[in-house]
């Protein structure tokens, strides 16, 4: 009996007095005091110097993606250091491309706070966060898509530019074993703040999706993050053609609640197209905004309307509809989203008809 | 021979024996994780193996002078896991913290490292082995040392290699850590080839 307690009592003692030589030499080796990083040379913050900056910033509510959780593996936790960083470390040149090696750009989670730091950080970072939310309104749009209301718990707004995607947490269920991360492009009204809308189509056996169509129901709660990714509206006064189909409405449907707020009477086709008739949705928002906003026309394009359903509208390749109606875009600015192939082809049909490559934005579904 | 000398010479063959016929990471195969992650570039590798010959004398030695005089008196061998580790990482920790503020440059090319092997298996494997093969104290130095050199040539070579093989074409399947482990398979029974040299 007392064989187990003297065990207990040296093996206790040497781990003390180890941890005591490491207490020690923290408070007096590693004691860099305060530093300060400037961050996009306005906002500054007080910090204590000696640990990396990717947990500084985050401690600061300042969020930099990471993907390893700060082991220098990933790579993903990049960000411009101007003045401070020292050296660049062998951990991070792997990871780091020459242009980058010159414009400064640092792995935050390699690069230590040890005295005062200038850095720059993408403007839209500062609002992406973590929302937890509730499912309060599923809506079927048509045989294989729907759209999901989320609203954010405890009053809090979410501020996003409409055209921007956030990220939705799918849990662990039956048949997937882990949590992933989807990204959704928000369908909603950017000055409806207190929720999110998205708008998701099933993909057969997609992780999200199944969760989303069999398992999410009312009332359920759901995290989601962001706001990310830059398609929006250009600043210029242009007119703008969009394609899109099937989900690729979101960003969309985002756009023209944004127009319709700011009273834009800017010029704006929306080409939606589907396979068949029953892949139209929307159809009564579509015919508001045409009504609300001054200059907009949707045209749904259906590839292939059978006979006797009375469609009247476009038929055929949404693209070459969209080669009816305009004999020269060079004027005009192209907005895409949908799968790789779609923006491919419609983008090789605007640059066909005279638009410039840098007037065509896209939204890549990955 | 006599005294300290033969036992030197004792030292000096563990040593020996521990880069080439005993290579830990070629024929035990401890320490693969920063060996596979950490050999893209011989300058890294280079740092890394630096940074494992460092840790692996010193732990070693620690580790020997803790079980000798403080586990064998007490009977408390069956503890040497759970001690050998605390030793290990303080060690790692306390060597971190030293050197990150009084030798910025040392740091640079040796400290970032330190981090990555605190729980590498190797450095806790030759602590292990150099109980198991009873070696004297100098003999445990000698080990440490040469284990860790061994570990070192081991992800130069791999280092030298995948630089190599950046410009060959592997089949998109094996890149990254497949191929890797192909080619340490293959460097292990390259290894074999030492087998003999000292009996």
């Amino acid at each position: 009996m007392i064989d187990f307690f003297v065990t207990i009592l040296i093996i206790s003692s040497i781990g003390a007095g180890l941890a005591l030589v490491l207490v020690l030499c923290e408070k007096y080796v590693v004691n860099y005091g305060p530093c300060k990083v400037t961050v996009n040379d306005e906002k500054e913050l007080d910090v204590e110097g000696g640990n990396p900056l990717l947990t500084v910033l985050r401690d600061e509510k300042i969020f930099i993606p990471s993907a390893c959780g700060g082991r220098g593996t990933c790579g993903v936790c990049k960000c411009t250091v101007k003045t401070g960083a020292g050296p660049v470390l062998p951990t991070e040149t792997p990871f780091l491309t020459k242009q980058e090696l010159a414009d400064n750009v640092r792995l935050t989670c390699q690069v230590k706070v040890r005295n005062d730091l200038s850095i720059e950080i993408p403007e839209e970072l500062f609002n992406v966060r973590e929302y937890e939310t509730t499912c309060t309104k599923i809506e079927e749009l048509t045989y294989d898509m729907r759209r999901f209301r989320f609203e954010i718990k405890g009053g809090e707004m979410i501020k996003f530019v409409a055209g921007q995607f956030v990220q939705l947490v799918c849990p662990p269920y039956k048949g997937s074993s882990e949590e992933v991360f989807r990204a959704y492009s928000v369908a909603s009204d950017p000055a409806d703040d207190g929720c999110i809308e998205l708008i998701i189509r099933r993909v057969p056996n997609g992780i999200c999706t199944t969760w989303c169509f069999d398992h999410l129901k009312e009332g359920d709660d759901v995290r989601l993050n962001g706001p990310y990714g830059d398609f929006r509206m250009s600043e210029s006064e242009a007119p703008m053609v969009f394609v899109a189909g099937g989900s690729g409405m979101a960003p969309f449907v985002s756009i023209l609640h944004h127009m319709r707020n700011t009273n834009s009477t800017r010029e704006a086709k929306y080409f939606f197209g589907g396979n068949s008739i029953k892949d139209l949705c929307l159809a009564e928002q579509m015919a508001e905004f045409e009504s609300a906003v001054p200059n907009f026309t949707f045209i749904p394009v259906v590839a292939n309307p059978d006979a006797g359903n009375g469609w009247s509208g476009e038929a055929g390749l949404v693209t070459e509809a969209v080669q009816r109606q305009y004999p020269d875009m060079s004027g005009h600015e192209g907005y895409l989203c949908g799968s790789p192939g779609m923006i491919d082809a419609a983008a090789k049909v605007f640059t066909g008809l005279g638009m410039p490559e840098d007037k065509i934005y896209y939204d890549k579904f990955a | 021979m006599n005294g300290i000398g033969s036992e030197m010479w004792l030292a000096l063959v563990t040593c020996f024996a521990a880069i080439f016929t005993q290579n830990i990471l070629l024929t035990t195969f401890l320490g693969m994780c920063p060996f596979t992650s950490v050999s893209r570039e011989v300058k890294t590798a280079a740092g890394l193996g630096a940074a494992v010959v460092f840790v692996m004398t010193f732990t070693t030695a620690l580790n020997y002078l803790a079980y000798k005089h403080v586990l064998l008196p007490l009977e408390l061998e069956f503890f040497r896991f759970i001690l050998f580790i605390i030793i290990i990482a303080a060690f790692v920790q306390f060597v971190e913290m030293v050197i990150d503020r009084y030798s910025p440059k040392l740091y640079q090319n040796l400290g970032i490292f330190l981090p990555l092997i605190t729980v590498n298996c190797a450095i806790l494997g030759a602590s292990l082995f150099m109980v198991i093969r009873e070696y004297t104290f100098i003999q445990t130095i000698g080990y440490g040392f040469g284990a860790g050199v061994g570990w070192l040539l081991a992800i130069l070579a791999m280092a030298g290699i995948r630089t190599r093989l950046n410009e060959s074409r592997v089949p998109e399947g094996l890149r990254g850590p497949g191929i890797t482990l192909i080619i340490a398979g293959m460097m292990a029974l390259a290894f074999i080839g030492f087998t003999g040299v000292l009996s």
